[in-house]
């Protein structure tokens, strides 16, 4: 069986039998793809039955913690899009982590110190300006790593060990060490709980506005396909592809929207808003929490950069061949600075989520974060070799170590070194059994 | 077959050197339209890197490069496209990991609205030239590692031939292909040749170089030995100018 995606469905001398790979070439989709899902399925079946044997009661499945998982993978999972193109094009980046560190200090510095002796707490231009400034400080700095890899003809893996240690340490001296705390109250909203999620009709919103972008996009690639009469799909597979896109995203607004806010949660909220609780309790749905829209952003955002653009394609054809692509006329230095100013954005991203989500900056915020970030994009799928990789197998990537990390806390082995003893035989595995894969479809 | 009036291509005295090796030393060659211009010399004589010098890969240290009598400013391979230089190297420069369509538009991408690249237009027409060059051809969708020395070839030539090439340089072209495929670049090469293109030829098997050039330019150590006409000359004189720098009565 070869990879559906890589085998062209117009010409029939190499039609192949059987259900299964009819269903495959007629959907057209990645069995990479599946193959990494059918591993997170079989991770949260595996920590649920586990749970349910042990202790009689399987959490893992749980709206709650299912909910709880998506949160915490947006930081990582934000920042593994980027570490794709970096190590598409052969580079690495260790200083993600410290990034993280120092943008999230500086920020809260910004939003707890300055701006609000300049227009007052709570204004709502602190936290617009905090984003801002943190976004703008991570594409700065990754761009001048960039420069230096480029320009300056420093390897990415001593610029960014180097940026790992600078980083960290200027991370402590923003505030001598000192906690800043708590953030502005909007800005916190960025880092999930029950207020920063979008709730039920949120989520319905946006699952349906989703699912007519799954329809628009299918239809769009079928019309592009038949004005120029190639490989065209049958009608069934679209179908089936469309289908089970809408059903995951219906169901992930089900799952979401079946996750309730916490009693003290809801008893407050009712009190400022001179509500009655009823004696059998108040139901408010979480929904989405707004970190997960935000990955989920980046992610859709990082797809067509990849897929649709000029900027993708080159990235992809630096990783394959350097120095064919500079014979085409594309500029590899200046693509160098572009994508690790992009990882660095994306770490500033990262960094708005997390220190929101820990409502206060420290200097050891996203310690360590790197690794994880690697890991995730190479378990995704992503080949060190370079030229290959893809923005959902990074996500996936991220979601298969959250998954790992919250499971083992689930089923009491929550002390960090078993932790880290599975994340880490996870990933030697993943890697392991990628190669198996690619020898195997060749 | 006499050259006269302003030719396609003039490379002036052109030398470059890399870490004090000169590689090219003060070579001149011209290249009329319609005309086949052979390459020779041993390896390291410094043929793929004169001819680089006028793709773009290389600047020169010194010399000039004249297009249509016009000096050219060559820095980079995108200032050489814009001449309609087109450049089929040894080494073929395609990107693994890329579909046939998306090396031969490389740099070059066709996109639609909202500067969104158009894959099915580039597939397409990808389909439609490479079904005049190559028949054969059908790995539309699988990245050209894993095509065959001259299916790679087909896509290399293909890019070429797409963008409207007046000045072709084949740099070993034949040099990974059965004789099959040989023959069909041999095909080719005429065909282009009659359509008014100026080809740069890198060859080492010297009946081809009889059979296709109309002139062939002899390298040894960076400089140039001799050009003769290819039809004033025997197989023995070439070898001999190759082998030891020997230049014949005929040679300019
Ligand atoms: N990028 C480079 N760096 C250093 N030396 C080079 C480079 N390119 C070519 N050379 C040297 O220049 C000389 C000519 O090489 P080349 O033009 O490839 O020869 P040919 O194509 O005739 O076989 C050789 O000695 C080669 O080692
Ligand atoms: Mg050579």
């Amino acid at each position: 069986m070869s990879d559906s995606k890589n085998s062209s469905a117009s010409h029939s001398e190499d039609r192949r039998d059987g259900m299964v790979a009819r269903f495959l070439q007629g959907t057209e989709l990645d069995t990479r793809m599946l193959g990494m899902l059918g591993a997170l399925a079989l991770i949260w079946v595996a920590f649920h039955v586990y749970g349910y044997l042990s202790t009689g009661q399987g959490i893992f499945l749980s709206a709650r913690n299912l909910w709880n998982l998506s949160v915490q993978t947006a930081s990582i999972g934000i920042m593994a899009t980027g570490m794709v193109l970096v190590i598409i094009t052969r580079n690495i980046d260790l200083s993600v982590g410290s990034l993280i560190g120092v943008i999230g200090m500086l920020m809260g510095v910004l939003q707890v110190e300055i701006l609000p002796k300049m227009v007052g707490i709570g204004h709502p231009s602190i936290w617009i300006v905090t984003v801002i400034v943190g976004i703008i400080l991570g594409a700065v700095l990754g761009a001048f790593h960039g420069w230096l890899i480029a320009y300056r003809g420093i390897p990415s893996f001593i610029v960014t060990l180097g940026g790992l240690m600078v980083w960290r340490g200027a991370a402590f001296l923003v505030a001598d060490g000192k906690t800043v705390a708590p953030v502005d109250a909007t800005f916190a909203l960025l880092g999930g709980g029950p207020y920063g999620a979008v709730g039920a009709t949120g989520s319905w919103i946006v699952g349906v506005l989703g699912c007519l972008a799954i329809v628009w996009i299918l239809y769009s690639g079928r019309s592009a396909r038949q004005k120029h009469n190639i490989r065209l799909r049958p009608v069934w597979g679209d179908l089936v592809v469309g289908a089970l896109a809408c059903g995951t995203l219906i169901g992930a607004v089900l799952v979401v929207n079946s996750y309730p806010w916490p009693k003290g949660i809801v008893d407050a909220y009712a009190k400022a808003n001179n509500l009655t609780v009823p004696p059998e309790g108040l139901f408010i749905s979480h929904g989405f929490a707004i970190p997960v829209l935000i990955m989920v952003a980046v992610t859709i955002i990082m797809t067509i950069l990849m897929t649709r653009t000029r900027f993708g394609r080159y990235v992809f054809a630096i990783g394959g061949n350097p120095e064919a692509a500079a014979l085409a006329g594309i500029d590899t230095r200046w693509m160098t600075v572009k994508i690790f100013s992009l990882m660095g954005l994306l770490a500033g991203v990262a960094a708005i989520v997390s220190s929101a989500r820990l409502n206060s900056a420290t200097n050891a915020l996203g310690n360590l974060d790197e690794l994880y970030v690697i890991a995730a994009a190479v378990i995704g799928g992503t080949s060190l070799a370079g030229g290959v990789g893809t923005i959902y197998g990074a996500i996936i990537g991220a979601f298969i170590m959250g998954s790992l990390q919250t499971g083992m806390v689930l089923i009491g082995f929550g002390d960090g070194s078993y932790r880290s003893i599975v994340v880490g035989v996870a990933l030697v595995l993943a890697v392991y059994l990628d190669n198996l894969y690619r020898n195997y479809i060749k | 077959m006499t050259n006269t009036g302003t030719p396609l291509v003039e490379l002036r005295d052109i030398s470059i050197s890399f870490g004090g090796i000169k590689a090219v030393d003060h070579v001149s060659v011209n290249l009329f339209a319609g005309e086949v211009v052979g390459l020779l010399g041993h390896n390291g004589a410094g043929k793929s890197t004169l001819i680089k010098c006028l793709s773009g890969a290389y600047k020169a240290d010194s010399g000039e490069i004249l297009i249509n009598g016009e000096k050219a400013e060559i820095n980079n391979p995108r200032d050489a496209r814009s001449y309609n230089i087109e450049t089929i190297y040894q080494t073929l420069a395609l990107a693994d990991n890329l579909d046939a369509a998306s090396n031969l538009f490389l740099g070059r991408e066709i996109v639609g609205a909202g500067g969104f690249l158009d894959d099915s237009a580039m597939e397409s027409e990808t389909r439609k030239i490479l079904a005049r060059l190559n028949p054969n051809f059908r790995k539309f969708n699988v990245p050209v590692s894993a095509l065959s020395g001259g299916q790679r070839q087909s896509v290399a030539i293909a890019r070429a031939v797409y963008f409207n090439a007046k000045i072709l340089i084949m740099d070993e072209p034949t040099a990974a292909l059965g004789p099959q495929e040989t023959q069909m670049v041999a095909e080719l090469i005429q065909e282009l040749k009659k359509q008014g293109l100026g080809i740069f030829l890198i060859e080492h098997d010297i009946h081809s170089v009889m059979k296709l050039c109309d002139r062939a330019v002899v390298m040894k150590n960076g400089q140039r030995v001799g050009t003769v006409n290819v039809d004033e000359v025997t197989d023995e004189d070439i070898l001999g100018m190759i082998i030891m720098g020997k230049k014949p009565a005929k040679a300019v």
